[in-house]
């Protein structure tokens, strides 16, 4: 296994490199070459023109341009920002990756829930009116032109019910809770007090940013503690009716120990905030994405359905539950867990869209406002990360695939 | 082809004169048989003619556009520009009342503040890349059948461009972008497939490690960097979204494909026979791999007109109309929240890209099943 995983990771660092070259390529393949490409932009500042000539050594032949770009991305230096120029790229970036990371993980990690579960009980029960109407809402969901169905649920959920907020990351007034204003913004902040008396703003607030790291990292814990109980027990103990006992207490104990963490800490109400405006974004991927997997369980639960070992557990009159949960879904697995974790790597495509919809300050949408500012650093900075994001999801899956099926490992 | 229908027995050599029927004819029989077969197959699958008839509606639609420029759009004149013109076309004059943002009927001339108003109030971040449009601001009339100078049967955007104009011109354009896609991506995935099977070794690897490179990659964000650098028009987006996706996974489907028919007796024939590389590639080889290359050219049509809609959503693209152009200007101009009472701004052009890439998808569904076996036993 360890071999196995050895050589995978050593082939995603070739790759990775080659990757970045191609990044080279691109950049110096603009209409006029790099050299040229900023000298005459008057936005620019002249510090950033001369930092991005000496990194990369402008007046060097390309080959040399070429190793320094190499060099600079893998110790991630990736240059000064030209449109927030003080800013490092990779300062820039890191603020943003958990904003993604929490979007996405959190509705990939629903959708397969919801999905598996789905997709396992419409393929026990075919040809019924539940399978037609859980078939016909996912192809729609799945066919539907994403952007518009992102508009659609925002205009339905934000404004014509006005449940939830339009958009953006958080709104919450610090005016609300002036004793928090000052040690807030002195100890952690790092702004001056009536900059952060204003407000709360989307993108560079670092206040928001802070608020949001500890939700991010709480809610982390929480899921690996929720998993970890569940593996542990499901380990442990063998008796039916004692684990399904420690599933709910575990269950119970996590849920409620990060709302009590949540109630009693003094962030709560913006981390709330926060989590109020990420309900529709999650909501709508949650949606696209559930479709997907549950029309490929369906697909792969009716194939395994035909195994024979499927009739021999029925002839020995195994019950219809256990055959299905059992015997059939834990098979079926397989293909959905690859696809899950790919559709990781391909929804950030598709996380440019959501962020940008919903005002979300994430990498997709610093991605577009990069390329729209003619940030080069920051947008070949930005694409180099959804990269290693891209290469790192499919290193996880062909681990994980290698660890559900052995004979991938042994084949290495 | 057709003298050698009319000559005489007696002149053809001796191996040929055992069969009378022209080879061409023979083939024409043969096509026509499998095709029948096929058809049937197709044919049970209710999905993927329902999918058909979705194509058909477009291509109709497609059609209609300059007959309808040329009858009955025809002659409205305003400006020295058309009025319906899907480009640059703009009813300055709107109907008399149009719906403002809490749903009132109002009188249009006090209308521009408040469309600011709406576009403030929405919060969004508006993409300034790629497309600006200069026209005045207009107000999006609601549909108007009859009693004006220019009735706008599915009403006018904020600009005042007829919509359904538009709609049918997106339709063209959706057909250009996806037929080019679909047709540069399964030339090179073929190519690439059937090279790297029939030579294999270093020729292989290296093909194969770059179809490697090309799926991790995730293709929106290379295609916005792509298009945010250049100015791509409809037949370039297509030729640019082709290579991306012909040489990602069909690539690979397609080698494994040719590697099961590099292996057959056939080809072993033909080398025999001394047949060259290119000439076995071409002739032997590609026929084999085409019923699956034209499968996934119809799954290429879905994901190109897709990857069009969501950049010319985003603004990147410098292209004269499309479906996704038509949903970033009643969203750029804040009638994103406002949702069914400006319904004629978003819903024919969202469902239209959401039922052209479906129609494709299903037709691709079904052909899975004539080109895979295996899919059909039930």
């Amino acid at each position: 296994m360890w071999k196995f995983i050895a050589k995978r990771v050593g082939q995603m660092i070739v790759l990775f490199y080659i990757f970045l070259a191609l990044l080279f390529v691109l950049l110096d393949l603009q209409p006029g070459d790099i050299s040229q490409q900023f000298v005459g932009n008057p936005d620019i500042p002249p510090e950033a023109k001369q930092l991005m000539i000496d990194q990369l050594g402008l007046d060097e032949p390309k080959h040399i341009q070429l190793f320094n770009h190499l060099k600079n991305y893998s110790t991630f230096n990736m240059g000064a920002s030209w449109s927030q120029y003080p800013r490092d790229v990779s300062d820039i970036l890191f603020s943003a990756l958990p904003r993604t990371i929490y979007l996405f993980l959190t509705a990939t990690i629903l959708a397969y829930i919801l999905g598996f579960w789905t997709g396992k009980i419409v393929a026990w029960k075919r040809n019924t009116a539940t399978e037609k109407a859980v078939m016909g809402t996912s192809i729609f969901l799945w066919t539907v032109f994403y952007p518009w169905f992102a508009i659609l649920m925002l205009w339905f959920f934000a404004a014509y019910l006005d449940w939830f907020p339009v958009g953006k990351f958080v709104t919450l007034n610090f005016e609300s809770r002036p004793d928090l204003v000052n040690s807030i913004s002195d100890v952690l902040f790092r702004t001056s007090g009536s900059e952060a008396a204003s407000g709360w703003t989307s993108s560079a607030a670092p206040g928001a940013n802070d608020v949001f790291m500890l939700l991010f990292t709480s809610l982390i814990v929480g899921t690996i503690a929720f998993f970890g109980i569940r593996w542990i027990v499901k380990r442990q103990v063998k008796d039916p009716t004692t684990q399904a006992r420690l599933f709910t207490g575990g269950t119970v104990l996590v849920f409620g120990g990060f709302v009590l963490y949540w109630i009693t800490n003094e962030y709560g109400p913006w981390a709330f905030d926060i989590f109020w405006h990420s309900v529709i974004p999650v909501m709508t991927l949650t949606l696209v994405s559930y479709a997907g997997t549950t029309l490929l369980t369906r697909t792969s639960m009716i194939e395994t359905l035909k195994e024979d070992y499927i009739l021999t557990a029925r002839a020995k009159g195994v019950p219809d539950v256990t055959i299905r949960d059992r015997h059939s879904a834990r098979n079926a697995m397989l293909p959905v867990t690859t696809s899950l974790v790919l559709a990781l790597a391909t929804v950030i495509g598709g996380g440019i869209i959501t962020e940008q919809i919903f005002s979300w300050p994430g990498i997709g949408q610093t991605y577009l406002a990069a390329l729209s500012s003619e940030d080069i650093p920051l947008t070949m900075g930005a694409l180099a990360l959804i990269g290693i994001l891209a290469l790192i999801a499919h290193l996880v899956a062909d681990i994980l695939y290698a660890y559900l099926d052995p004979r991938i490992r042994v084949q290495g | 082809m057709a003298d050698l229908l009319t000559k005489p027995e007696g002149d053809a050599p001796e191996g040929e004169a055992i069969i009378a029927t022209p080879l061409w004819r023979i083939r024409l029989r043969l096509f026509r048989r499998s095709f029948a077969r096929n058809w049937k197959i197709f044919a049970q699958n209710k999905m993927g003619l329902a999918g058909l008839a979705i194509i058909v509606l477009f291509g109709l639609m497609a059609i209609a556009h300059p007959i309808f420029m040329a009858t009955i759009w025809d002659g409205h004149e305003e400006g020295g520009k058309n009025v319906y013109d899907p480009r640059a076309g703009a009813d300055a004059v709107i109907v008399e009342k149009t719906v403002v943002p809490d749903g009132e009927i109002t009188d249009p001339t006090t209308q521009i503040g408040q469309t600011e108003a709406a576009l403030q109030g929405t919060g969004l971040v508006i993409p300034e890349v790629g497309t600006v449009m200069t026209a005045p601001l207009a107000n999006p009339a609601p549909p108007v059948i009859s009693g004006v100078p220019h009735p706008h049967w599915l009403g006018t955007d904020p600009f005042g461009g007829d919509i359904l104009s538009q709609l049918l011109f997106g339709a063209r354009a959706a057909f250009a972008l996806g037929f080019t896609a679909a047709i540069s991506s399964v030339l090179i995935a073929t190519a690439v497939g059937t090279v790297a099977a029939y030579y294999g070794g270093v020729i292989d690897t290296l093909l194969m490690r770059l179809v490697d490179l090309m799926i991790l990659i995730p293709a929106l964000p290379l295609l916005i960097v792509i298009s945010g650098f250049w100015d791509l028009d409809l037949i370039k987006l297509g030729i640019v979204i082709g290579v991306t996706s012909g040489l990602g996974g069909t690539a690979i489907i397609l080698k494994s494909q040719a590697l099961s028919v590099k292996v057959r007796p056939f080809i072993d024939a033909a080398r025999v026979a001394g047949g060259s590389d290119f000439r076995i590639v071409l002739q032997h080889i590609t026929p084999n791999v085409l019923p699956l290359s034209f499968l996934y050219m119809m799954f290429g049509v879905t994901a190109a007109i897709f990857i069009e809609a969501s950049l010319s959503f985003l603004g990147l693209l410098a292209i004269d109309q499309s479906w996704g152009i038509m949903i970033n200007i009643a969203h750029t101009q804040g009638y994103t929240l406002q949702g069914l009472q400006v319904w004629w701004l978003m819903i024919p052009a969202g469902a239209s890209v959401t039922l052209f890439s479906a129609g494709f998808f299903m037709v691709a569904r079904a052909m899975d099943e004539v080109v895979n076996p295996r899919l059909r036993a039930r």
